[in-house]
């Protein structure tokens, strides 16, 4: 019955956003409202607020969403893919060809996660994983080897911070916005997982790992295009044990976005990996 | 009468996300109030100040890449002709307002340094025997200084945008002969009948209250300063708008984003540009002000256009 309902909410979303689509583009509507808008706490609070910040009228389903027209989004992927090419610490063009592309591969995502009972809880409860939810105190009073503890440890080696996430915009559907959002957030978890640190050969390594798991087209763009740019002994390195270990494990592992980490800091690494089948990382 | 600092408790929590909580008097122009209750008041706002200014404080770095990105390069051809239409002489002031990063100025000083050239190169070619007094003056480079050496100021309420375009007169060589003034269109810091020149490119739409700038800029000119204003405009042709229409409102947010990283900003400035007054319009507010022999040049199909009136 729940998921009738939920399947039945999505299905107006998706629905009232086509509509919605055409209305965005009717020019007279869009200066009719001269209202305060919704949204106080976006950056673009004052953009937001000049003249149409309807909430109807652009058919926002989230706080950060940016409703987009077919053209626009195919406009975007081509742009932000050749501007994440050009510079590779363009994060937030990287994130939004994960998001202009990945339609397909997040709705079986999602429907992954709601056939299984852990993910399920995780799309009705929608945790937020932020230095504001997370009590980094208690994760770093835990043992060393639970899984809160190597994630903390994690996150002070690498010098990365669990807020450093870009918002989710283009996606048209709100539940799979979360989908999209829970996957950037359980990137860092998915490294302490994998043991693998945040630089360029991490990182790809990561990418194949979440080519296979999740099957992003920017996942996998990342995965073929990122080994271009390391060296040839670390390329030698990658091809020979690296990437063999990343498909496998990509394969033969629980999806790891039905694993509710927040449950979880208690738990040994070690016992997590067996649980979720994946093998201890080899040396780098 | 509720004052707009009294904040109440919000009943309901997630609707309280809703709410603008900052002090709307402090952000927004002309407040009506059109009801209140327990969570506060709701106010009418016809324009908001400082959300153009936040505009431009995250667009200044980027605004020239995104200038030629957007325009595909023309905006340089429709500068060039508004140059070419207020043929300014040596010896003029030019008030330039929003002209953040320079480029008008910068085309100003060009000009007229051109111009001068163009002169001295006749006086010498025209004097066949002249004194060796009369040489060597023809030598000095051109001085055409009012007011201390200063012949073009830049007046922009940002000043991000003063800072990129002192950065690109430096990197140019325009040292003197430019002042930068940070200062509102429509309230300008300057005495009565001063320039000779007022120019306003890409700008005046973002001005709250046009009618007061066009007064402003009435105020500061001399008697016989000419008004100019670049500004982006109706395209009567109707297949021209179409495909005008389609690329804006298409191609510019999602330039935004990829260049600027700044979605929202480019998709008001295309919006900002429907809202404008059309030709007729425009340079009936021009004459409200009190311009005279008032003009407008369409280019590239009224997609952009040049108003002119004079001081009299």
């Amino acid at each position: 019955m729940g998921t009738l309902v939920r399947g039945a909410l999505s299905a107006l979303y998706v629905g009232s956003a086509r509509k919605c689509r055409t209305l965005l583009f009717d020019r007279r509507r869009l200066f009719s409202a001269d209202v305060i808008g919704p949204s106080p706490h976006s950056e673009h609070a004052g953009t937001a607020a000049v003249g149409h910040g309807d909430d109807e009228l652009y058919c926002r389903l989230y706080r950060t969403h940016i409703p987009t027209s077919p053209v626009q989004k195919a406009l975007l992927a081509a742009g932000s893919g050749v501007a994440a090419l050009l510079d590779p610490y363009r994060h937030d063009m990287v994130a939004v060809l994960g998001e202009t592309t990945g339609e397909l591969a997040l709705r079986r995502l999602r429907d992954r996660m709601r056939g299984d009972p852990e993910g399920y809880q995780i799309l009705q409860e929608r945790p937020r994983i932020r230095v504001s939810t997370l009590d980094l105190e208690r994760l770093g009073a835990m043992p060393d080897g639970s899984f809160g503890r190597e994630y903390l440890r994690f996150l002070d080696e690498n010098g990365v911070t669990p807020d450093s996430r870009a918002d989710v915009k283009f996606v048209d559907d709100e539940e799979l916005a979360f989908v999209i959002q829970r996957y950037r957030e359980v990137h860092d978890l998915m490294h302490t997982l994998l043991g693998m640190p945040t630089n360029m050969l991490g990182e790809v390594v990561v990418k194949w790992f979440e080519a296979v798991q999740t099957g992003l087209p920017m996942c996998i763009l990342g995965a073929v295009l990122g080994p271009l740019r390391l060296s040839a002994r670390r390329l030698q390195l990658l091809t020979a044990t690296l990437i063999p270990w990343a498909l496998r494990n990509g394969m033969n592992a629980h999806c790891l976005l039905n694993v509710y980490y927040e449950q979880r800091w208690e738990q040994s690494l070690e016992s997590l990996r067996e649980e979720l089948g994946i093998e201890p990382p080899p040396q780098l | 009468m509720p004052s707009s600092s009294r904040k109440g408790a919000p009943k309901d929590p997630e609707a309280a996300d809703l709410f603008f909580k900052e002090d709307p008097v402090e952000l927004f122009s002309d407040l009506h109030e059109i009801g209140h209750g327990s969570f506060g008041a709701v106010y009418f706002v016809s324009k908001c100040i400082r959300t153009v200014y936040k505009v431009f404080e995250n667009v200044a770095q980027k605004y020239d890449v995104m200038n030629d990105a957007m325009s595909l390069g023309i905006h340089r051809l429709w500068k060039d002709a508004l140059m070419h239409l207020m043929s300014p002489t040596p010896g003029t002031l030019l008030l330039d307002v929003a002209g953040g990063t320079g480029d008008i100025s910068f085309r100003f000083l060009d000009y007229i340094r051109s111009r001068q050239d163009r002169e001295a190169r006749r006086d010498t070619l025209s004097r066949q025997s002249a004194s060796w007094q009369e040489i060597t003056e023809a030598y000095q480079p051109g001085q055409s200084d009012t007011q201390g050496g200063v012949q073009a100021v830049v007046c922009d309420i940002n000043k991000e945008m003063l800072k990129v375009g002192r950065q690109r007169a430096a990197d140019r060589g325009y040292g003197t002969g430019l002042s930068w003034v940070v200062g509102n269109a429509e309230e300008l810091p300057f005495d009565n009948d001063k320039f000779d020149f007022y120019t306003i490119a890409f700008g005046i739409r973002n001005v709250t209250h046009i009618d007061q700038a066009l007064q402003e800029a009435h105020r500061v000119l001399k008697p016989g300063g000419r008004f100019l204003c670049l500004e982006f405009s109706r395209v009567s042709n109707p297949l021209l708008s179409r495909v005008y229409d389609a690329y804006s409102f298409q191609l510019i947010p999602v330039l935004g984003e990829v260049i600027a990283g700044d979605w929202k900003s480019y998709q008001y400035l295309v919006e900002s540009i429907r809202r404008f007054p059309d030709q007729e319009e425009f340079k009936a507010m021009i004459e409200d002000a009190g311009f005279f022999k008032v003009q407008f040049h369409n280019l590239t199909g009224g997609v952009v256009s040049i108003h002119s009136g004079f001081k009299l």
